[in-house]
């Protein structure tokens, strides 16, 4: 049996490269080191909802047809609107993306990435304030204080703490995993005995008091590395931390106000920020100050709730002002495989990273107004080409309303939500299984996905099938000029 | 395809060839001897200036770095935009111009070779999608040496014929083209966000010294027989008091160098030749280093000219930016990469009437006029840290004429004018010269065998300028001057015309240069294994994923270079 | 009879690694519509509510209305927040004003929480009556 190694996976932005598969009879049968994510998106390729054959709706029915003709059909939508959208681009190739773009330049439509609905905001403050970052290695090397705020690793990017913060092995920093394990076997003990003392003392559990209590008070002074998790839930990164802050939902932005105020040592006259005690505050900006290498990470839970991109303007601006007292960087913690790569090619190719408009011949930007979102809500896009994506999903009803209504193409490997609504269905190859080309990981470092099975009968890859749409586009539009030369 | 350019005055410094009226015959991408006059093509170019199509030895043009600029200036891009045409994509501008627009600006003014100077290994990848998308223009990347771990824990144990075989997997591994070094030293020690203050001050927990890494690194580069020497940009850029450490810089290879060659190329100048103990004392240190130049054959330099205007600056050089950061209060981006460098990213506003800012425009013009040999000292702006690359018309004005020189001076603020040594310089350049600093002087020292100059055999990169020397002086007609190379009459690459009057005629790919560097045969093995070894304790990456295959080159041209190691 | 009682509360919505397997897994597998087509809840809110684990409730907000399955939560205690994974039936009740940056509302939405005795929607049945197509 075949073992391909140092597989990258196509699932988060961890993009871990150190998978190895076991290839049987041209199927993957066996997914080491990964996460459960990863291995459900590796076995996946021969699930039974794979899309095999293009679809084209025909009486209000999906029904089958032939690549050729579902492409010609998609070059038509296209070449025939006046303000497409084409959206998605965060779980394909880069190589898939730059034909993307150059499709959207060619029929001047809309050109947006999934970062809209999750770190666009990032990005607008990032254009405001600029960004201390670095690559994740850097942080497994000498990050001695792990903040995550707002994200929840454990579910989202399971193995991020392990490969690149806390657990992870550097050169002048060691894991701390055995200080976690250690303090697990205290806790399960404790819960142990309490549980007992409560059978025999009481008769019904009491009610959790205090629930602003720290557990670990004592733990932010502990040698080594620390992890500190800000958080609206306790979430399950929040119990591996050494130190849990619970901030009110939407009450973000006071609390990193609260730390920007903290670390440039003034004074708060007030006794709790956003639900927390400001002495507990004050031991986390202490850790902040003197840490040797700080790395705060952030997630959508403050991108998308309360202030938005002025949670992130408080984010940077309080890493930023840290440098002024240690080292220390952010990061946000990006959601799909490739959404990096998406921003990295929009903007090396336009100057800008997502909601690009071509409509005028050149790329402009003003998110709020060429954002997808916001183009649908207005109603007025009059075609839309999906790739690996699937917003009739992810979008609010009243915008996935819109797409719905349009003439909609549809590309992508499994039988989605959007697909089912769709007018024209193109399966592709998994990008990454089935599919080689480049990825983005969180912090930039570009990864190649492998090609590791064949992708089922027929079935090309999204650069390949965009390809074929563009010839086709062009094609239409030279004859078109000709009738009207003519 | 042939092609015939005829009737031009002709520039070749490589071959002694000084405005002489002469016929130029193109074949398959090669100037040769003669072609089928009724078949070729042909121009007419009288009345006009024909050089070797530009280079650049220093521009950031490609990469995480650049296009983290791109990404934290979308004001940057509002004000200057390039609708698509029937042949040419779309794109925005203006100091860190997106990649389509980058090469058709560059060819537009007649120049066909650029190099980044900045690659961060990690990063390589990105690096190199951005050049095959950067259209016409051929091009490489240096990748960042100085401040690799391997580079240093060798050099520190004195181990230079095994740092030398790493190095040379890594330029192949990241196909790279030259030796890059940032503040050796310097970039490491930003991991904990500090900084070395000379070249002896010892990198923190390695037990070397920028001095050491500069030498080590100088000596790998021989042992490899690279094309280029080591591109140095040198401990304390940007802070007066500097050239001191420049001097040192330079001054710590003269025994290594042989025979008259170069060991040692300084990038950008200009932002390393500053006197005083503070901004308050600031002033120009350009004598100094030119008259350290003018007695030395071991350096060569490029200018890194300021310009007065917007831009965006940007370098591997961490600490350097944050202190650019806190100075001028800008935005700030920051990105490090784990065990090998690190890059910083503020924008930057060039003001006329800023006694600092109008001396470092004087510093600039200083250093390329006071070196007496054109060769040494090459003409760049360090795009975008000087300024744009769309500026060199007026960089080349400013040199050809005293006249121009003078109706900028009027301008700038009034102390730094009193201070300027430029009302001291009669100095003009001459078309001869123009062409050995924007071409004939690049190509030699980076050791490009077939481009800068126009004998038979040379790769048909073409500039064809709308100026006639005989007839107009370009000491009076700057202007002239300026619009002729704002606007090149043709340009050609490959032998194809890319560019008539100004206007972009086709879209090509451009090549990307690289060295393959060959050992002796059995070390390659050994040292791809010990990479192997111990790739994952400092790297978050696997070593098969590492490297660049040359899949990621739009067109790839390796440079074969047989190494004594 | 008696009013059902109402519970008024703030929407989150997010990933869990549930619903992180069943996207992978695919759309119209029934492990992805099982881990979005809930709502996680605080206990002693189910207890005020009345309702048990797996029970359906109704989640209304000022954009729309959707029937999910109660669960109690095990990152309690959050009194007043409820969350529900990223899907479709989250997408009913979220509130789609950008505000001028392009990102919709998807957390901190304010919504009343009651029992219901209507049926959860399946994906098909949820499209038709949301889009009409499907």
């Amino acid at each position: 049996m075949p073992i391909v190694k140092a597989v990258t996976c196509p699932v988060c932005g961890s993009l871990c490269d150190d998978i190895e598969l076991t290839i049987e009879n041209g199927e993957i049968v066996k997914v080491k080191n990964g996460c459960a994510m990863c291995e459900a998106k590796f076995l996946s390729h021969r699930s039974e909802h794979r899309i095999r054959k293009p679809l084209i709706r025909k009486n209000g029915e999906l029904v089958k047809t032939t690549l050729k003709e579902a492409v010609q059909r998609a070059a038509e939508i296209l070449a025939e609107a006046n303000y497409p959208v084409l959206y998605g681009w965060s779980s394909t190739s880069c190589e898939a993306i730059s034909v993307g773009i150059e499709l959207a330049e060619e029929v001047g439509g809309v050109i947006d990435n999934t970062a809209v609905v999750c770190h666009g905001p990032s990005l607008l403050s990032v254009q405001d304030v600029g960004i201390p970052s670095c690559t994740l290695g850097q942080i497994r090397h000498r990050a001695d204080l792990i903040i995550y705020w707002g994200c929840d690793p454990w579910s989202a990017h399971p193995r991020h703490i392990e490969r690149y913060t806390a657990f992870s092995e550097g050169r002048f920093e060691k894991s701390a995993w055995r200080g976690y394990i250690a303090k697990i076997r205290t806790l399960i003990g404790r819960k142990k005995i309490q549980s007992t003392v409560r059978r025999l003392v009481f008769k019904k559990p009491p009610e959790i008091k205090a629930q602003l209590e720290p557990t670990f008070v004592p733990s932010i002074a502990k040698e080594g590395r620390k992890l500190i998790v800000i958080d609206v839930r306790r979430t399950k990164t929040a119990e591996m931390a050494d130190f849990f802050v619970r901030v009110e939902p939407g009450k973000d932005y006071e609390l990193l106000q609260a730390f920007r105020a903290l670390i440039r040592d003034q004074e708060l006259e007030v006794d709790s920020v956003a639900g927390v005690p400001v002495g507990y505050l004050e031991e986390v900006a202490d850790a902040m100050v003197s840490c040797d290498f700080g790395a705060l990470f952030f997630g959508l839970g403050l991108t998308m709730s309360g202030a938005k991109l002025r949670n992130i303007d408080a984010a940077l601006s309080l890493v930023r002002d840290l440098n002024m007292r240690t080292k220390f960087v952010i990061m946000p913690m990006r959601g799909h495989f490739n959404v990096t790569g998406a921003n990295t090619v929009f903007t090396w190719q336009t100057g800008y990273p997502y909601a690009v408009d071509f409509s005028l011949g050149y790329p402009r930007y003003n998110p709020g107004e060429t954002s997808v979102v916001d183009v649908l809500l207005r109603g007025e896009s009059d075609a839309a080409l999906i790739v690996a994506s699937d917003p009739v999903s992810n979008f609010p009803r009243k915008a996935a309303e819109h797409i719905a209504k349009n003439p909609l193409i549809y590309i992508g490997p499994h039988m989605d939500v959007t697909a089912q609504v769709a007018d024209v269905v193109i399966p592709s190859a998994m990008v990454g299984v089935e599919a080689s080309g480049t990825a983005y990981r969180m912090d930039h470092v570009p990864i190649p996905l492998k090609k590791v099975v064949d992708p089922p009968r027929g079935v090309l890859p999204d650069e390949e099938i965009l390809r074929r749409i563009l010839t086709e586009v062009r094609k239409i539009k030279r004859e078109k000029a000709k009738a009207e030369a003519a | 395809m042939e092609l015939l350019i005829r009737n031009g005055f002709v520039y070749d410094p490589i071959n002694g060839v000084n405005g002489e009226k002469m016929d130029i015959a193109v074949k398959d991408g090669k100037i040769v001897e003669k072609v089928n006059e009724r078949r070729a093509k042909k121009i007419d170019a009288t009345g006009m200036t024909i050089m070797p199509g530009g280079i650049d030895i220093h521009s950031h043009i490609a990469g995480g770095k650049v296009n983290a600029g791109r990404l934290l200036r979308p004001e940057d891009h509002f004000k200057d935009v390039e609708p698509k045409t029937a042949v040419t994509r779309s794109g925005v501008g203006y100091s860190i111009p997106s990649t389509f627009t980058t090469g058709y600006r560059y060819a537009r003014m007649g120049w066909t070779t650029v190099m980044d100077p900045a690659m961060p290994p990690l990063e390589a990848k990105h690096t190199h999608e951005e050049l095959s998308d950067t259209p016409i223009i051929d091009k490489a990347s240096y990748p960042l040496l100085g401040d690799w771990w391997f580079v240093l824990e060798y050099l520190r144990d004195g181990k230079i014929e095994e740092c030398a075989r790493h190095v040379a997997w890594m330029i192949k591994a990241t196909k790279g083209y030259a030796i890059k070094l940032v503040n050796p030293g310097g970039l490491e020690a930003w991991g904990f966000g500090r900084n070395v203050e000379s070249i002896d001050d010892p990198v923190p927990y390695f037990g070397i010294t920028p001095r050491e890494i500069i030498r080590g690194l100088c000596k790998v580069n021989k042992l490899l027989n690279l094309p280029h020497t080591i591109h140095v940009h040198t401990n304390n850029l940007g802070k007066p008091g500097n050239y001191v450490t420049a001097i040192e810089t330079m001054r710590c290879v003269e025994d290594l160098a042989e025979d008259g060659k170069p060991a040692i190329h300084i990038t950008h100048c200009q932002f390393c030749a500053f006197k005083g103990d503070d901004w308050r004392t600031f002033e120009s240190g350009a004598e100094e280093i030119a008259n350290y130049v003018n007695a030395h054959s071991h350096v060569t330099m490029d200018m890194g000219q300021v310009i007065f205007t917007d831009t965006t600056t940007m370098t591997a050089d961490g600490p350097f930016q944050y202190t650019l950061h806190m100075l001028s209060g800008n935005k700030w981006t920051n990105h490090d990469v784990e065990t090998e460098t690190s890059a910083g990213i503020v924008p930057f506003h060039y003001r006329r009437k800023s006694y600092v800012h109008a001396t470092q425009w004087s510093i600039g013009l200083e250093l390329a006029l006071l070196i007496k040999d054109p060769w040494k000292i090459l003409m760049t702006t360090d795009h975008p840290n000087g300024g744009p690359f769309i500026a060199y018309p007026r960089i080349v004005a400013w040199l050809m004429s005293r006249k121009a020189r003078e109706a900028t001076l009027k301008r700038i603020n009034p102390k730094a004018r009193s201070r300027s040594l430029l009302p001291s310089i009669d100095r003009e350049l001459d078309f001869y010269e123009i062409a050995i600093v924007t071409r004939a002087g690049q190509a030699k020292a980076l050791g490009l065998k077939n481009k800068g100059h126009l004998g038979v055999g040379a790769d048909a990169d073409i500039a064809i300028y709308n100026f006639n020397p005989e007839t107009m002086d370009p000491s009076k007609k700057y202007k002239a001057v300026r619009r002729a190379f704002k606007r090149a009459a043709y340009t050609i690459k490959s032998g194809h015309v890319v560019v008539k009057d100004g206007e972009v005629l086709k879209h090509i790919d451009g090549a990307t240069m690289w060295v393959d560097v060959q050992l002796r045969e059995p070390c390659e093995i050994e040292v791809n294994e010990n990479m192997k070894r111990r790739f994952k304790e400092y790297w978050t990456v696997e070593f098969e994923n590492y490297p660049v295959s040359e899949d990621y080159l739009a067109v790839s041209h390796p440079i074969p270079v047989k190494a004594d190691v | 009879m008696a009013e059902k009682p109402k519970l008024k509360v703030v929407l989150l919505t997010g990933r869990t690694i549930e619903q992180g397997v069943g996207k992978e897994l695919g759309k119209s597998t029934r492990e992805y519509v099982e881990s979005v087509s809930v709502c996680y809840m605080d206990p002693g809110d189910m207890r005020k509510l009345g309702v048990k684990d797996g029970v359906n409730v109704q989640v209304s907000t000022a954009f729309g209305s959707v029937v999910v399955k109660a669960k109690k939560s095990l990152r309690a205690p959050h009194p007043g927040v409820i969350y529900i994974p990223y899907g479709p039936w989250a997408n009913v009740v979220v509130d789609p004003e950008t505000h001028g940056i392009g990102m919709p509302s998807f957390k901190g939405v304010p919504a009343v929480v009651e029992p219901t005795d209507k049926p959860v929607l399946g994906l098909e049945e949820l499209l038709k009556q949301q889009f009409g197509k499907g």
